[in-house]
């Protein structure tokens, strides 16, 4: 069994601030880390790993810096890494993501591809199900417990009102929720070795697909503007009987249009 | 890729269990703002076994057109089945826009849509505008773990996809008289790619309620008093559709459990609307709060910080507007 495991280097969004005076992102200090659903999935594939028997592949799409996270997915126990790195690929929304991803995938032996649900700075939960449609294979994804019978993979995945389990055997791609796969630390060996193991740096001419499909060429959509959240103002204080009272609330949530 | 050739605004009456949801009601409505703004129609797809009886409910809420494909290989929500109906109505009725649901299906279906239409989407849309002078399908979602906003345009592929989160856009007042028409549409399915079986579903019962996914938080301090006084807070987050939760001295006095705890030691939380009854509104509580997207404080002490942080403030005593305030939200929410 070869699972392949899609990771991502993001900032840290807890620790974001806005600047008050510029009203931009203060970046500065602000640590990167292994998206948490991706490393989710890095758990689930180790610990398939551990029970079937898998040798686990990580990849990322990023500048030279995201070799880190690759370091952290070898001490963990991943066993080979794929840098996906190349002005080329710079500027890229999920589907142009999703293209080079899956192009570089085409190019791998593989049986199992797992992402994480969503990235913590975008939030889109898209690149994997686009991926796993450039790959025409299927997709689960909320996963949140896989098993497999040496030839049928039953997947748990969370819904709003509780879980389904749903059945595939072949191919397949599987976005994993965090929660569900709680990561192992790095261990000390592990560390050691990180950093004697070779990351693989690929450039897009190592990705199975036309250049008109990567980077910021290969994006439908654009970012035309970005701003911050206007900060509020605190609100008027208004000493009232209670009738008045309920009034002001309630026009106050017809605003916001909760009623 | 010749734009003009693309028309109407989409939606996809996402229904579960044969139930159409809520949040297809609400795009219904946001379509109608865009397709009024470019001179276009509203359509809405509805897939599923059965459901064709609530096409009308989507004519009244605002749909012009109906797309009905009733069908038993839509019973249940399953990846490639619903892919494959969606993608050959955009393929056959050439949509401008598609907007799905930001539920675990819309998510999981849109990119995979948009992805075999080689299209863009953008996810978690929180504004969809058709811009003035341009008449351009502008979408504007947070960024960042919602520190940053980002407006997005799709100018050169169609349809123009995006996601929105259930609660963000209005529903249309319902209008039983509303005539639209009914299209009752066949894909030609491929079950060879039919791979992925749903073996079964399980509903569960929601346990220990997570206050920090909570949309409306109703929050009691010390102003409440006992525990006989949250009952009335529970009144009204029932009628309103949120959960309880309290400032920590209502936890050390032992009225409520610490996993309902908002604070520094507490739960940080974020919803929509806030009601601050009876919390003076420490630092450390503040600390947990002050990002909701609207406070309401309600407070017999003008002079309490909550006031600082609060969109609206209210100097009175909540054992009477609380109350009070249920009633009349029964009322409402009647309507």
């Amino acid at each position: 069994m070869k699972i392949l495991v899609c990771i991502k280097q993001v900032p840290d969004t807890t620790e974001i601030r806005i600047d008050p005076v510029t009203k931009t992102l203060i970046r500065e200090g602000v640590p990167s880390i292994m998206n948490p659903d991706d490393k989710g999935g890095l758990e689930l594939a180790l610990r398939f790993k551990d029970k079937f028997g898998a040798e686990v592949t990580v990849i990322t799409m990023g500048p030279p810096q995201a070799d880190l996270i690759l370091r952290e997915a070898f001490a963990m126990g991943a066993d080979r890494a794929i840098l996906l790195t190349d002005r080329k690929f710079a500027g890229a929304d999920t589907l142009a993501t999703s293209n080079a991803l899956a192009g570089a995938a085409r190019t791998l032996d593989w049986d199992l591809i797992i992402t994480g649900r969503q990235a913590i700075d975008g939030d889109t939960a898209q690149v994997g199900p686009e991926m796993a449609e450039h790959l025409n294979i299927p997709q689960i994804s909320y996963v949140a417990g896989l098993d497999y019978d040496g030839k049928t993979f039953t997947v748990k995945k969370q819904t709003e009102e509780g879980h389904q389990i749903l059945q595939f055997e072949g191919k397949g791609l599987l976005t994993v929720l965090a929660p569900a796969f709680k990561s192992r630390y790095m261990s000390i060996g592990g560390i050691v070795d990180a950093y004697d193991k070779e990351v693989e740096v690929w450039g897009a001419d190592k990705v199975d697909l036309d250049e008109s499909k990567l980077g910021l060429k290969g994006s439908p959509t654009k970012v035309v503007k970005s701003f911050a959240k206007e900060l509020k103002q605190p609100g008027v204080i208004h000493e009232v009987d209670a009738e008045q009272a309920v009034e002001l609330i309630i026009s106050k949530l017809k605003e916001k249009h909760i009623i | 890729m010749d734009n003009a050739q693309y028309r109407n605004v989409f939606v996809f009456a996402e229904q579960r269990d044969g139930v159409v949801q809520s949040v297809a009601l609400e795009l219904i409505g946001k379509a109608r703002d865009l397709a009024v703004d470019l001179g276009e129609k509203v359509f809405a797809v509805l897939l599923g076994k059965g459901i064709a009886a609530s096409a009308k409910k989507l004519v009244e809420y605002g749909a012009d057109t109906v797309i009905v494909v009733d069908h038993d290989n839509l019973k249940d929500y399953v990846t490639e089945q619903y892919t494959q109906a969606m993608y050959q109505v955009a393929v056959e009725y050439k949509p401008s826009i598609m907007l799905f649901g930001a539920t675990t299906i819309g998510r999981d279906l849109a990119p995979r849509v948009a992805a075999r239409l080689g299209t863009g989407l953008t996810a978690d849309c929180t504004k969809l505008e058709i811009s003035e002078d341009t008449k351009e399908f502008q979408m504007t979602r947070p960024a960042f773990g919602g520190n940053l906003m980002a407006t997005i345009m799709c100018p050169d592929h169609r349809p123009q996809m995006s996601t929105v989160r259930p609660g963000v856009m209005q529903k249309c007042t319902p209008d039983a008289s509303r005539k639209g028409e009914i299209i009752n549409f066949a894909p030609k399915f491929d079950s060879s790619k039919f791979s992925v079986k749903l073996v079964k579903t399980e509903k569960e019962e929601k346990g220990s309620v997570d206050i920090s996914e909570a949309k409306i938080l109703v929050s009691g301090g010390r102003g409440v008093g006992c525990v006989a006084g949250f009952d009335k807070l529970r009144e009204l987050a029932a009628v309103i559709g949120g959960e309880v939760s309290s400032s920590r001295a209502m936890v050390d006095a032992g009225n409520m459990p610490h996993d309902r705890q908002v604070g520094q030691t507490g739960k940080t939380v974020r919803p929509d609307v806030y009601f601050a009854l009876g919390i003076s509104g420490a630092i450390q509580h503040l600390a947990g709060m002050e990002e909701s997207e609207c406070i309401i404080a309600v407070n017999k002490d003008k002079f309490a910080p909550i006031f600082a942080v609060a969109d609206l403030g209210i100097v009175s005593d909540l054992n009477t507007v609380i109350p009070l305030l249920t009633e009349r939200l029964k009322k409402e929410m009647a309507k």
